[in-house]
């Protein structure tokens, strides 16, 4: 009778809840995210602050941090990653100014920090293979998730150039890609380094993601063990209760 | 030991309460999981006092600094994300908790004679809850936190003639701000939890003044042997301090797992749209409370009956309050000549069935878009009228349906 009710109550909500997140983001490629590869998530940081960090910030992330959490030496941090005047401890804002960049772009970039949790790694992962050329916008690019979008397209280096076509005119149903010149990657490195970068953004969103499981393991176990004790405890106790 | 005791009791009834409340308070001894819910609610509650103290020593109500200081805590505070989820996530687990407690009082009729004080306060106790939860829930000061905040304040501005000015007052702005933000920092951190505190210590006294119900309904001090003690009664302690315990770790096993692996629970417990900072500019596409609020959320959006006087709106937010408040109602509303399900008959069992499902259906209606068909051919909107007058009829009807209701006589003794 219970039983049977809770099994309502519970399938109610979770069913609903499997329901409610299935919905939403069409289309979109899915990012193979892996936070135990170290090396995968340095690749990210690197492009991370030598591309995105030129315009957006990542303000809520210490330099120090990151570099602690990723295993990266303070020498390499000093070197490659920071800015001359910038110190470890500093946190990890954009190198533009922000009324300049209000000026070139017509909006400031929002900042990186969340974005892979507000927008979801596979947003992320598809969004930065989805720009293509276009003469008609300000900086000559244009991007097919995110239409319109005032941001080029940084990475055309390692990308290449490419068009889209549509079904008719722009902004219509999209069709494919056609490659204009090849970039210094080929399409199958260049997502692997966009993967890469993904996988740093989901890191930089949550650093407590790479202790949070490890730990949340443990107490789990801890959690079982205590509570088989209190079984048992309960048993003997309730023993003489007829 | 005993020399420091009796000092004690001759200054302060220490022996005493604790035989009154722990060693000698006796309780059916039938008691099935659903009864942990109460316990369980107590030490969430506590924890969430404890990592909420820890979370206001980082935190800053201030709207330039809230947001990052909420990232500060996930970041450079040791081991706060740990608190800040526990924080988060056992608001919703409360919730969870509350509604299975408030269910097992509709299952086993806890809330008919003579527990009516103990259902009131416990009503009060839900409503202080929701609103812990809500003032809780702007403190981010992410853009749904806003936004939820816009929508849910704005609403007390269809009250008539004094409706936008008591908006305003409650805001202390025109729009939500930095003193809305103050003034709910200093609500949700001592306003409610003083009066939750005191509501549980009312809660809980009057539940011993009368002594707990059971899945029979069967009030076991009738039934006394020689020495005044209940035959069918165990001392709360060790009895169920012990078995609260087991219940207690099933539950935080869950809890926890869901802190250190699922957190946001696919976005029902922290919403995607809170990782931006609030923004004025930017509404989210859909506006939505968190789920344990949602029901009542589809109910105001279920009336859309412009040509009712007052509007829509108007109409929608009596609704909701009238939801909420019909609850308290319930033990005078409920006729039957027995407690719990076990002896009722198919009327109440099929309403209370009725009843839950369609609970879940408008909290799920809740969290969507109004225009969207989520359920086969209707829309949402057109499936939360359905549930709306399911909602009401439930109370409505009842005094009717609980009288006709055949029921079983409850037996003198709990069943075997």
């Amino acid at each position: 009778m219970i039983a049977r009710y809770i099994i309502f109550l519970l399938f109610g909500f979770f069913g609903s809840a499997a329901w409610a997140a299935g919905g939403g983001g069409a289309n979109l490629d899915s990012a193979s995210i892996n936070l135990s590869d170290r090396q995968s998530l340095q690749r990210g940081a690197r492009t991370f602050v030598n591309y995105c960090l030129s315009c957006h910030g990542a303000s809520y992330m210490r330099y120090e941090r990151m570099a602690n959490d990723l295993g990266i030496s303070d020498e390499l941090l000093r070197e490659n990653l920071m800015g001359p005047t910038e110190k470890p401890g500093d946190l990890m804002t954009s190198r533009m100014p922000a009324d300049g960049a209000k000026q070139w772009f017509g909006v400031v970039p929002p900042d990186l920090s969340l974005t892979a949790r507000y927008r979801r790694p596979d947003w992320i992962y598809t969004y930065m293979r989805s720009f293509y050329v276009d003469d008609t916008s300000p900086t000559g690019w244009n991007n097919v998730l995110y239409p319109n979008v005032a941001m080029p397209n940084v990475l055309y280096e390692w990308q290449g150039y490419r068009k889209a076509y549509f079904d008719k005119e722009q902004g219509t149903k999209f069709k494919k890609y056609g490659i204009l010149s090849d970039g210094t990657m080929t399409p199958e490195e260049f997502d692997v380094a966009v993967t890469d970068l993904t996988n740093f953004m989901v890191y930089l969103a949550e650093p407590a993601k790479l202790v949070r499981y490890r730990v949340g393991l443990w107490v789990v176990i801890f959690m079982v063990i205590f509570t088989i004790f209190a079984y048992f405890l309960k048993k003997e106790y309730w023993r003489d209760v007829d | 030991m005993s020399g420091l005791m009796r000092w004690m009791d001759e200054r302060f009834p220490v022996t005493k309460v604790w035989k009154e409340h722990f060693a000698e308070y006796y309780a059916p001894k039938n008691f099935n999981f659903l009864y942990y819910f109460g316990a369980i609610l107590t030490i969430i509650l506590v924890l969430q006092i404890v990592t909420g103290i820890i979370l206001t020593m980082h935190y800053k109500p201030d709207v330039e600094l809230a947001f990052a200081s909420v990232e500060y805590i996930m970041r450079d505070v040791p081991a706060g994300w740990f608190v800040r989820y526990l924080h988060s996530v056992g608001a919703s687990m409360i919730f969870v908790a509350l509604y299975i407690h408030m269910f097992r009082g509709l299952m086993y009729g806890s809330h008919k004679s003579p527990r009516e004080l103990i259902w009131l306060l416990g009503m009060l106790l839900y409503v202080a809850m929701m609103a812990e939860a809500f003032f809780g829930y702007l403190l981010p000061w992410g853009n749904m936190s806003y936004w939820g905040a816009q929508v849910i304040v704005s609403l007390f501005a269809a009250i008539p003639f004094i409706g936008e000015g008591l908006a305003e007052w409650i805001r202390g702005d025109y729009v939500i701000s930095d003193a809305t933000l103050n003034r709910f920092f200093a609500f949700h951190v001592i306003l409610l939890p003083l009066l939750l505190a005191l509501l549980i210590y009312l809660h809980i006294v009057a539940l011993h003044k009368v002594g707990s119900n059971n899945p029979d309904g069967v009030e076991i001090k009738k039934q006394k042997d020689a020495t005044g003690k209940p035959l069918d009664g165990v001392p709360f302690h060790p009895y169920y301090t012990i078995k609260d315990t087991f219940g207690i770790g099933i539950f935080f096993t869950i809890y926890l797992a869901i802190v250190f692996f699922i957190p946001e629970f696919g976005g029902w417990f922290l919403e995607k749209d809170n990782f931006a900072p609030a923004d004025i500019l930017q509404t989210p596409p859909d506006i939505v409370p968190l789920w344990y609020l949602t029901p009542y959320y589809s109910i105001l959006r279920a009336v859309t009956f412009e040509w009712l006087p007052g509007g829509a709106k108007l109409w929608g937010v009596i609704a909701m309050g009238a939801a909420i408040v019909i609850f308290f109602f319930l033990p005078w509303l409920d006729r039957s000549r027995v407690r719990s399900i076990r002896y009722r008959g198919w009327m109440y069992k099929t309403m209370l069935t009725l009843f839950v499902i369609n609970f879940v259906m408008l909290g799920f209606l809740g969290t969507r878009n109004p225009g969207h068909i989520d359920l086969f051919w209707l829309k949402n909107v057109t499936w939360a009228q359905v549930g709306l007058i399911i909602y009401f009829a439930f109370f409505f009807l009842m005094p009717i349906y609980t009288r006709l209701d055949k029921t079983r006589p409850e037996p003198d003794r709990l069943r075997k």
